[in-house]
């Protein structure tokens, strides 16, 4: 036992199996992703960057039932909202302090017209804090830019929710 | 006019020498992060240019526009002057290595003996920039290296008195062709083992990169350091890496020396053997980085001092007997 231990320190035999193993192990497959050219795959239900969607006919979702305003535990979000002359409740105000935002999916839950969602997108990271203080635009716009992409994960999560 | 000619000559051959040093370095630094990373089964850096090979280039770059911060309480005279003093020594060095036959900045006599008074200068730098940075995490980092440092250079210097008995003169082109025959790899095998593990302490590469071990010392002697001053201590660092490499290969490999004297060798020139070597060694270095965890302090000074002290001491005695019973000291 002895003799074989000294044997193997003397002949460095451990540290030469290692040098071993790291040479074939460089020459196999990586396991990591080459990020910015591919990504990696993301589930419909991933909670990215958030989004107000439209109905096709272009009018905005969002019923001003503040939900998602009184479910959100970090309370990033405010609304204020007035009756238009038609008589419909929509808002004039609907902003999400991205930096508050925990990312937990609630609002998205809540929403009963499914106009806040939270998209696929996770590069959205900006040079001031200013830039993250999303308001009804920005979030619209997100909606606008994202949504075959929103509501195909929506129709592939519904039959889980 | 004669002494101007003199002059642009000398710098001449001076860049002829550091020019290719400093681009390989920035080589080598691409090379070491990117075998550390196939090793990991990761990309490594494959971004910026062919292969990613100008990935040093963008990060020196950043390091040069980035703010140099000088601590308030650090003596900033020698705090500057460190990284210099780094920077400056590793690359001295390379003025007497010999890259062929006549391909050599000095061929002084002594070039042996020039690269180990220079090496040793190196662990100034370093205690200079431990010291003056008035801060705990450098100190110790720079009273670790210091102390590890000197002890490897001890059995260093033994081991290079092995390969001077075989070839009875100090300089290193004397030495490279004193392998002509055979390299001193194949009857030195134990000294090249033990010389190129006490290179990796020397040059403070894992497993022997206690001064700068993240894990309890931040940086090491480089914590309070930034932009380009750190910059230079890398380079540096990289440069010295090389430069141990380099003479790994000329003190055992043979040099510039084709592997055997077989005429098909003979149409490659000899610094790209020189260089290859210098491949070999550093892919090892990057490879030995990537697989083996840092030792405890006090396993170091054991392995230092109670292993390769010893054993190169004793294979000095087995070697100059060896020599003397069969006749076979050099003379000059």
């Amino acid at each position: 036992m002895n003799i074989i231990r000294i044997f193997k320190t003397v002949f460095l035999i451990d540290f030469l199996t290692g040098l071993l193993i790291a040479i074939k192990e460089s020459f196999k497959p990586k396991k990591t992703l080459n990020y910015p050219f591919e990504k990696g795959k993301i589930s419909p239900r991933y909670r990215g960057e958030h989004a107000l969607r439209r109905y096709p006919n272009g009018e905005e979702r969002c019923i001003a039932c503040k939900l998602c305003e009184a479910v959100c535990p970090a309370q990033a979000i405010t609304i204020e909202s007035t009756a238009r002359e038609d008589g419909s409740r929509k808002t004039t105000r609907y902003d999400i302090d991205m930096l508050k935002c925990i990312y937990c999916g609630l609002c998205e839950e809540s929403c009963p017209v499914d106009a806040i969602v939270q998209g696929p997108n996770f590069e959205f990271a900006t040079h001031t804090r200013e830039e993250l203080y999303y308001n009804k635009e920005k979030l619209l716009e997100n909606g606008d830019r994202w949504e075959n992409v929103l509501a195909a994960n929506i129709k592939a999560d519904n039959p889980y929710r | 006019m004669e002494y101007i000619v003199l002059l642009f000559s000398e710098i001449y051959k001076i860049l002829y020498v550091l020019i290719p040093v400093l681009v390989s370095v920035a080589m080598i630094v691409w090379l070491d992060r990117r075998i550390w990373a196939f090793v990991q089964k990761r990309r490594g850096p494959n971004v910026v240019g062919p292969f990613g090979l100008f990935q040093t280039l963008a990060d020196a770059l950043k390091y040069i526009f980035k703010e140099i911060i000088i601590p308030a309480s650090s003596n900033k005279i020698i705090f500057i002057l460190a990284p210099i003093v780094t920077m400056t020594l590793a690359l001295i060095a390379w003025a007497v290595i010999p890259f062929s036959e006549d391909y050599v900045l000095a061929d002084i006599n002594v070039g042996i003996l020039y690269i180990f008074a220079i090496s040793s200068l190196g662990v100034y730098g370093i205690i200079m920039g431990g010291w003056a940075s008035n801060s705990k995490y450098p100190f110790l980092g720079s009273i670790r290296s210091a102390a590890q440092m000197v002890s490897y250079e001890v059995s260093i210097g033994v081991i290079i008195i092995n390969v001077l008995l075989c070839v009875g003169s100090l300089n290193l082109s004397d030495i490279v062709l004193a392998q002509e025959k055979i390299w001193f790899v194949i009857p030195l095998f134990p000294m090249f083992v033990i010389f190129f593990i006490s290179s990796l302490a020397e040059t403070n590469r894992p497993p022997f990169d206690l001064p700068e071990a993240e894990a309890e010392l931040v940086a090491g002697y480089q914590t309070e350091y930034s932009g380009m001053m750190y910059a230079m201590f890398w380079l540096g660092e990289y440069a010295n890496i090389l430069l141990m490499c380099a003479l790994g290969s000329i003190l055992f490999l043979g040099g510039w020396l084709a592997p055997m004297n077989i005429p098909l060798f003979d149409i490659v020139p000899p610094p790209v053997w020189l260089i290859l070597k210098i491949l070999f060694l550093f892919v090892l270095f990057a490879l030995i980085k990537a697989i083996v965890p840092r030792y405890r302090y006090d396993q170091l000074m054991r392995l230092g001092w109670k292993v390769f002290l010893p054993f190169s001491l004793i294979w000095v005695v087995l070697t100059s007997g060896y020599l003397l019973y069969f006749d076979l000291l050099p003379v000059y």
